[in-house]
């Protein structure tokens, strides 16, 4: 039976990494793997998960360099060689080991007012939305996300600019700004513009590339700074 | 830096970099078909003094440099080093009008009427 060599972060900001001989089994993931090394090798390995298949997002990690998710990781697909490096997801601080504060990320979800705003109540007939205007197709695109904080964790620009609102946050005041209903547009572009906003983004493409829901920030992000230029330059922001 | 200062500069970004994209592939062309002409200055000089079109193409090479060069400056001073602030605009401000002045100079010592 082969056997992989795992290295696991330990310990916040400040630690190091852990060796681990793990036995390698057909169809397992990475987060078999983890669970196996807190159930047999160290109990006081820390680290989250939920519904292990793939839909809730909790169990991101970086694995080998990359943040992905690690229910959805196959270790055939990342050990070469046997060899496995897993460590917390960038970008945020570490609680301990695998696990990190995701304060600052919602906080930032807030400060792009990533929050629907309406304007009627239970009692007034449902919104009339086709599904195949361009706006609802533009949000459909990007309503999936689930916040699990892998594009935050592959940006650059966050790593670079600590104010910068990031992916996640911009792609959800995307979907809201082609929201029909919503009423809050104008202070929502206000919320996105600017260097800490969706001006900061270098067209780098890690967020799209790495989100396990396909979803593509940078095209949100993109479309954000055409909205907010026509805002500006036409006085409504 | 008000927000809707830090959207006209992005703005101001792209719209230079059209416009350099532009010159540039105009000025490596130029340069491409220079070089095979003659490498002397006097040589070039004397094709490039007195010519009003070149004199107009290169100052708006040098507008679409000064805007362009400073701003990308104050965003990588900023990523790199954590810069902020008054001091970061006033400095790129300062290369930006530098890079001005500089480039005016030699397109005049270039493409403006010769001291024959």
């Amino acid at each position: 039976m082969e056997t992989l060599q795992v290295r696991i972060w330990r310990g916040t900001e400040q630690g190091d990494f852990q060796d681990f001989e793990v036995p390698r089994q057909e169809s397992q993931t990475v987060l078999d793997v983890v669970t196996y090394v807190q159930r047999k090798c160290d109990s006081t390995l820390s680290y989250r998960f939920a519904c292990r298949v793939g839909v809730c997002g909790s169990c991101a990690m970086t694995v080998n360099g990359v943040s992905r998710w690690t229910c959805r990781t196959h270790v055939s697909k990342v050990a070469a060689d046997n060899k496995l490096e897993i460590a917390p997801l960038r970008n945020l601080p570490v609680i301990k080991d695998l696990v990190t504060d995701m304060r600052e990320f919602f906080d930032k979800w807030a400060r792009a007012r990533g929050r629907f705003t309406g304007s009627t109540t239970r009692k007034d007939p449902l919104a009339r939305i086709s599904p195949e205007s361009k706006e609802r197709k533009r949000v459909a695109a990007g309503i999936e996300c689930i916040g699990c904080g892998v594009c935050y964790s592959a940006c650059d620009v966050v790593s670079w600019n600590k104010d910068y609102l990031g992916p996640a946050a911009l792609n959800r005041a995307w979907t809201l700004i082609n929201d029909v209903r919503d009423t809050a547009r104008a202070e929502r572009l206000a919320a996105v513009a600017g260097d800490a906003g969706c001006h900061a983004c270098h067209t780098h493409i890690s967020c799209t590339e790495r989100c396990p829901m396909r979803l593509s920030p940078t095209a949100g992000i993109a479309g954000l700074k055409r909205a907010v230029l026509a805002a500006t330059l036409s006085g409504e922001i | 830096m008000s927000q809707r200062a830090q959207v006209l500069l992005w703005g101001a970004q792209r719209i230079s970099a059209m416009v350099l994209a532009l010159c540039v592939v105009v000025h490596l062309l130029t340069i491409i078909y220079a070089v095979r002409s003659g490498l002397s200055a006097t040589e070039i000089l004397g094709r490039t003094q007195g010519s009003v079109m070149w004199f107009a193409f290169y100052t708006l090479f040098v507008i679409a440099v000064a805007v362009h060069a400073p701003i990308g400056l104050r965003t990588i001073l900023s990523e790199t080093c954590g810069w902020r602030g008054r001091g970061l605009d006033v400095l790129t401000g300062v290369i930006g009008l530098s890079l001005a002045m500089w480039g005016m100079r030699a397109v005049v010592g270039v493409f403006g009427a010769g001291t024959a």
